[in-house]
């Protein structure tokens, strides 16, 4: 979708500010609370990351500019735990000795799948498009060709993972823009890589 | 407000704009403890385990851990070969790995081209290895001109690179999380690993800063 969330290369942000030294992780007990709460609800098996991505990318454009990152969390894990029944329990609770072992263990995305169209030095383009559902190709590279720099394995597809259509996995690559074709004379990028499953790409002709 | 006549009595603005403040503060708070209590009345989180959560990142995880990969990388040219071939399998030698590092790649700086890491479209990074991210780099600004004007995101760092330096810019747009592995000062040849890890800061393996130099360190 093209939502607040997609920032790339936008301008009217200001500077960067970065951190002062011995920065406290947290600016507020509230978002203490946020970040144990949206981590722990994560893993009880309700949503996919791709959704919680979903309904962060959705909330309104001044929330999500104004509200801070762990008010943007804060404001999808509301939404997200409007979606559930609370009266039901969760398929996996997270009790505290299972912490670590679910943090050490993850959650891979790597699955069996189709195998991969493209290798690496093929010339591919991004499909021009604008669905409003939930997609990780970003706005800026839409259109734009570049060249396939690696093949990273099939991985679960946002695109429908994060609507519960499915994980669809699709192949996935490291797919490398040079500056200028996405931004002209006004970049001090000399490449610009993005990682890019197949549906989104076409062949543009030739290898690099 | 609107029932009260304008006053210049100072106690009055003095107490309207603290309970404005306080009020403000507190409407997240009271709205995350509502939503916090909700869940666990209805069994949906273990407040043990929220705590626990907390604590380890807080706590425990960090970019210490990613500086000991940039270190053992230096220093350990077999390692370095592993690492730049398969980051998620070198890294868990040193005993890092799952959430969120779960498909490690690492890309080492060059005299000719620096990396620069970003999430443009939320706040990927990889967690590991570099602990939880720091507000800048989940904030619009950065994701904003990253991809577009990476030395303009070093200058706002203080750094600048060598003439000519060509900058790669990598968005984590897929569930690969990237690491940056800086440039080795000059003069440190003769430290160990533990004196080199501490040259390296958070930032260097994001791409928005350079390992610190050697001078002092072997002190």
């Amino acid at each position: 979708m093209n939502g607040p969330a997609d920032l790339g290369g936008k301008h009217g942000f200001g500077p960067v500010v970065p951190d002062a030294p011995g920065e406290p992780m947290f600016h507020a007990p509230w978002e203490r609370t946020v970040f144990g709460l949206t981590l722990a609800m994560g893993t009880t098996g309700q949503w996919t990351l791709d959704h919680s991505r979903f309904m962060r990318e959705t909330l309104p454009h001044v929330t999500y500019y104004t509200a801070g990152y762990y008010g943007i969390w804060f404001g999808a894990l509301e939404r997200l735990v409007a979606e559930i029944d609370l009266d039901q329990p969760p398929p996996r609770l997270l009790t505290v000795d299972q912490v670590r072992p679910v943090l050490a263990r993850g959650g891979p995305v790597d699955r069996p799948g189709p195998a991969p169209r493209f290798t690496a030095g093929d010339r591919v383009r991004v499909k021009p498009m604008n669905p409003a559902t939930h997609t990780r190709a970003p706005a800026y590279v839409r259109g734009h060709v570049g060249t396939i720099e690696a093949f990273r394995g099939t991985h679960v597809f946002p695109d429908t993972n994060a609507h519960g259509l499915g994980e669809n996995p699709q192949p996935l690559y490291t797919v490398v823009f040079e500056g200028a074709e996405l931004w002209g004379a006004d970049t001090t990028a000399s490449a610009v890589s993005a990682d890019l499953w197949e549906p989104y790409l076409e062949p543009a002709g030739g290898t690099a | 407000m609107a029932d009260h006549p304008h006053t210049h009595d100072h106690d009055h603005d003095h107490d309207h704009d603290h309970d404005h403040d306080h009020s403000h503060l507190s409407e997240m708070e009271v709205r995350v403890r509502a939503l916090q209590s909700l869940l666990e009345e209805k069994g949906h989180v273990d407040p043990d385990a929220v705590n626990e959560l907390i604590s380890v990142y807080e706590n425990e995880v960090g970019p210490k851990n990613g500086a000991k990969v940039v270190a053992r990388a230096w220093t350990d040219p077999d390692y370095a070969q592993r690492l730049f071939a398969d980051a998620t399998a070198a890294i868990a030698e040193l005993g890092f790995s799952g959430r969120q590092g779960e498909h490690m790649v690492a890309v080492p700086n060059t005299a000719e081209t620096h990396n620069m890491v970003v999430c443009t479209l939320c706040s990927c990074y990889p967690w590991p290895v570099l602990g939880a991210p720091p507000v800048w780099y989940k904030s619009a600004p950065y994701r904003a001109k990253a991809v577009a004007d990476p030395a303009g995101v070093l200058a706002d760092f203080g750094v600048s690179l060598p003439e000519g330096t060509k900058i790669r810019v990598w968005d984590s747009t897929a569930e690969l999380r990237y690491m940056v592995v800086p440039l080795r000062p000059a003069g440190t040849e003769g430290l160990t690993e533990d004196q080199l890890a501490a040259l390296v800061t958070r930032d260097s393996m994001i791409g928005t800063g350079l390992a610190l130099p050697g001078d002092g360190a072997a002190a």
